[in-house]
């Protein structure tokens, strides 16, 4: 549940970061380590904030008076469905606005991409008095709407198609546990607006190639049936792109980096059964090609149970 | 079960190792070598430009071909085409695709490089960009419209009448190139019976390289490797030998110093004002009783060249420039205003998709090879379909640059003269779909530039006339889709470009080449 909780984080966090949000909504669907129990369904909204006046244009930091503070606000649906006690499909569909607080460029809003994972927990075990798992995710996002996609720093989403492929490690010793995730991007060509456009030379086409991204995921904390506290660390990274130019606009094959720290939660109603809530807040410590963004999510979940005995309604890492 | 999943996610992994498929086929790397259908053997007798005569500088007259040293040269073709590596045989085909069309792409290419506004100076002062100190940060130059505008006429000049000295020459001594000279020696490019000295490939890129110092210094070195490439190309391809690029290069070396001493006395030092001169502008028009301009940037920037419009124009005289000027935009107190005001309102909250697609398609922004930048590259992919000569590329490229710089003079006069509030100032709600530029509102120069390029491209590429036009009225109103025009000025701008485009037609019908 926390991993759509995250989706929709990553999202925003995305967004206003220059959109890598596409990016990042992957990379936030799958990171935590909880599985939905088979045949139950997990649904539930996301709003996020996120919003940054600094930015790094290639390595330098800095901030812009004719935008002043960029802000990205979400709205996204999510679910997950447990296929099996060990294979999950999730899925998220946010709505992003944008906008700038100064200057002249108009917001934009609108739909962005769907993003369909798979999880997959294929090793389960102990070591010692630990639970150790081991995670597999792959999820596939396309676009739901033709939004504008080089309108950077206001755009709401890259345009790519993508694939991500995720290995995630869970240990819990007691209450405490830690998950570590690695994930690879892999982005399609993006079709623009106009016939032409300049990086570091002339491309003489309406079609963007999107280098590849990384992302890189720790968490740790305490996790109990009533929920969990964790600290994150997170790290996206796009392999190739190049750097904003001095005093240009961002555009979409930008090497596009970010470093961010944060804390998050999950809170089980124990009064309400399979009904949660989770929030987070994330700071961006290091970037490139990107705003210094500070965000905040919040979601309320609830567990729908398809089988017939239904009092199983929790994650079932939780129990 | 369990061996299904396995699958499945080895599959997926393996698919996004493999990833998509990315292969993107760009416009400009499958241009075909030209073939020229005329090879325009008489463009000695066209009228050059800034030269008084094609024959101005002297040419001496090359060896004769059945002499030792003219041998010598025959054999470093031989030695070249001997051991062809495959990245030698690419430069031959790259460069086969035309010189003046190359050149101009890579003029282009400076420009969107070169095309971004200075950050302002902690005290909320802009600096200005130095051509003594071009790699001092601002580098040199900003390339924004009208320095774009002013750059592509001379270049495009520069390489018409050094093309025109090139091709008398070549009538006059007549030198066969060296496939013909030697049946040994391949032509890896189509051939024609065009004699071979002085070599027109030198002369473009020669000239293009004094024209580029001058405009793009900071790139010198970035220039001068593509003409070495270029020149060498063309001994490679069997097409020329050293002596004859040698002579295209003195040639062009002596026309480029005339185009330059004109392009050094046409008021361009003078466009970008002081600050008295800024301020008197606001106040002159205030004292009209309407509002003036002022930068809705953040610090306020001085409007970009204002006093472009007493640049020197190639195809008219500055007093015409004068004459010629629209008559004031709506007053902001009339009712035609509010009307036009309640339209830029409208689109600003109301553009389609398809609009916002126009207004990004024609934007040409900052970071951009600029509006004469795009009808450049409109141009070029029509040009090549009509597999002219390279003279005649360069003059229709002058034709259509001329004009383009001399839409930017009339605009640019105009803009300064009447000194009027873009729709964003005058109501500070309106939001716009692309970049605000940071000059008056009347006349647009998109405008201005879609009327005189599609003009004078349609006299060119008559059958393509309807086209331009529709081409350019897009590109007109995409700049009231865009919030940052109202109608009057698109309207008016456009009606001047096409006035300006006669001029470039007049030109047309009287150079010799049509």
């Amino acid at each position: 549940m926390k991993n759509i909780f995250g989706q929709a984080l990553k999202r925003i966090a995305m967004s206003t970061a220059f959109v890598v949000m596409t990016i990042y909504l992957h990379a936030q669907t799958d990171m935590d380590a909880l599985m939905m129990a088979k045949n139950n369904f997990c649904t539930g909204f996301m709003y996020g904030n996120s919003s940054w006046k600094n930015y790094w244009e290639g390595t330098l930091k800095r901030d812009n008076q004719n935008l002043g503070t960029v802000s990205s606000q979400m709205i996204g649906i999510m679910g997950n469905y447990g296929i099996k006690d060990n294979l999950n499909l999730l899925f998220s569909v946010p709505y992003i606005s944008n906008s700038a607080s100064a200057g002249t460029l108009i917001n934009r809003q609108g739909i962005q991409d769907l993003t369909l994972t798979l999880k997959w927990m294929p090793i389960e075990t102990t070591i010692g008095k630990a639970d150790f798992a081991v995670y597999a995710l792959g999820s596939y996002s396309m676009p739901l709407t033709n939004y504008v996609k080089d309108y950077l720093p206001l755009s709401i989403g890259l345009g790519s198609k993508n694939v991500m492929a995720r290995l995630m490690a869970d240990y819990q010793l007691g209450n405490f546990f830690t998950t570590a995730s690695a994930a690879f991007f892999s982005r399609s060509n993006v079709t623009i607006d106009r016939t032409a456009y300049y990086t570091t030379r002339m491309h003489y086409t309406d079609q963007v190639e999107m280098p590849n991204m990384a992302n890189f995921n720790f968490r740790t904390g305490y996790r109990s049936g009533k929920g969990y506290a964790e600290a994150i660390v997170d790290i996206m990274q796009t392999n190739g792109g190049f750097d904003i130019s001095r005093n240009n606009m961002p555009f979409l094959s930008n090497q596009m980096n970010a470093t961010r720290i944060g804390l998050g939660f999950k809170y089980n109603f124990g009064k309400v059964e399979g009904l949660s809530a989770v929030g987070n807040a994330m700071y961006t410590v290091a970037g490139r090609n990107m705003g210094q963004a500070t965000s905040i999510n919040a979601g309320v979940f609830y567990i729908l149970d398809f089988t017939r005995s239904s009092n199983n309604k929790t994650d079932s890492d939780e129990k | 079960m369990k061996n299904n999943n396995i699958l499945l996610f080895i599959l997926f992994f393996a698919s996004v190792v493999v990833g998509c498929k990315r292969t993107i086929e760009e416009r400009h790397t499958m241009y075909e070598p030209l073939n020229p259908t005329n090879i325009d053997a008489n463009a000695g007798d066209w009228k050059p430009v800034v030269l008084n005569a094609a024959n101005e500088f002297p040419l001496a007259a090359p060896t004769s071909t059945s002499i030792a040293v003219y041998n010598r040269e025959l054999t470093e073709i031989k030695g070249f085409q001997a051991t062809l590596t495959a990245e030698q045989r690419a430069s031959i085909q790259y460069w086969s695709a035309g010189a003046v069309l190359r050149w101009n792409e890579i003029l282009r290419e400076l420009v969107a490089k070169r095309n971004l506004p200075p950050v302002n100076n902690p005290d909320g002062t802009y600096p200005v960009p130095s051509a003594a100190n071009p790699f001092g940060y601002p580098e040199f130059p900003f390339a924004n419209p009208p320095y774009a505008a002013r750059a592509y006429a001379y270049v495009s000049v520069a390489q018409y009448d050094a093309l025109v000295a090139a091709f008398y020459y070549k009538r006059l001594y007549n030198r066969a190139a060296p496939h013909t000279v030697d049946t040994n020696i391949k032509p890896l490019v189509p051939a024609t019976n065009l004699p071979s000295y002085p070599s027109e490939d030198a002369v473009v890129a020669a000239v293009s390289v004094e024209m580029l110092k001058l405009l793009f210094p900071a790139d010198i070195a970035y220039i001068q490797q593509k003409a070495d490439e270029h020149m060498l190309s063309r001994i490679m391809a069997g097409m020329n030998t050293r002596s004859d690029i040698e002579a295209g290069v003195q040639i062009a070396r002596q026309v480029a110093a005339k185009v330059i001493a004109r392009a050094a006395t046409d008021n361009m030092s003078r466009a970008i004002g002081t600050p008295a001169q800024w301020a008197e502008l606001e106040t002159q028009t205030a004292a009209t009783g309407e509002i003036p301009w002022i930068s809705q940037e953040l610090p306020k920037r001085p409007p970009m060249l204002p006093f472009f419009g007493k640049v020197k124009p190639f195809l008219f005289d500055s007093l015409t420039t004068i004459a010629i000027r629209p008559i004031a935009p709506p007053s902001v107190k009339s009712q035609k205003f509010k009307e036009e005001l309640e339209e830029v309102r409208y689109y600003a909250k109301n553009a389609t998709r398809q609009q916002i697609a126009i207004v990004h398609f024609w934007a040409d922004g900052v970071g951009t090879y600029t509006p004469p930048g795009h009808w450049n590259a409109i141009a070029a992919d029509d040009f090549v379909k009509l597999r002219f000569s390279e003279v005649r590329w360069a003059r229709n490229l002058a034709l259509l640059n001329m004009a383009g710089m001399d839409a930017a003079i009339t605009c640019w006069d105009t803009k300064t003269f009447y000194f009027n509030p873009r729709p964003t100032q005058v109501d500070p709600s309106i939001k716009t779909q692309t970049g605000l530029p940071n000059f008056p509102a009347y006349t647009s120069g998109h405008s201005t530039f879609s009327g005189a390029a599609a003009t004078i491209l349609g006299h060119i590429v008559p059958a393509r006339a309807a086209a331009y036009n529709g081409m350019a009225k897009e590109a007109s109103e995409s700049r009231i889709y865009g919030a940052i025009h109202y109608r009057s000025d698109c309207e008016v701008g456009l009606a001047q470009g096409v006035k300006v485009g006669n001029f470039a037609i007049n030109r047309a019908q009287s150079d010799g080449a049509n």
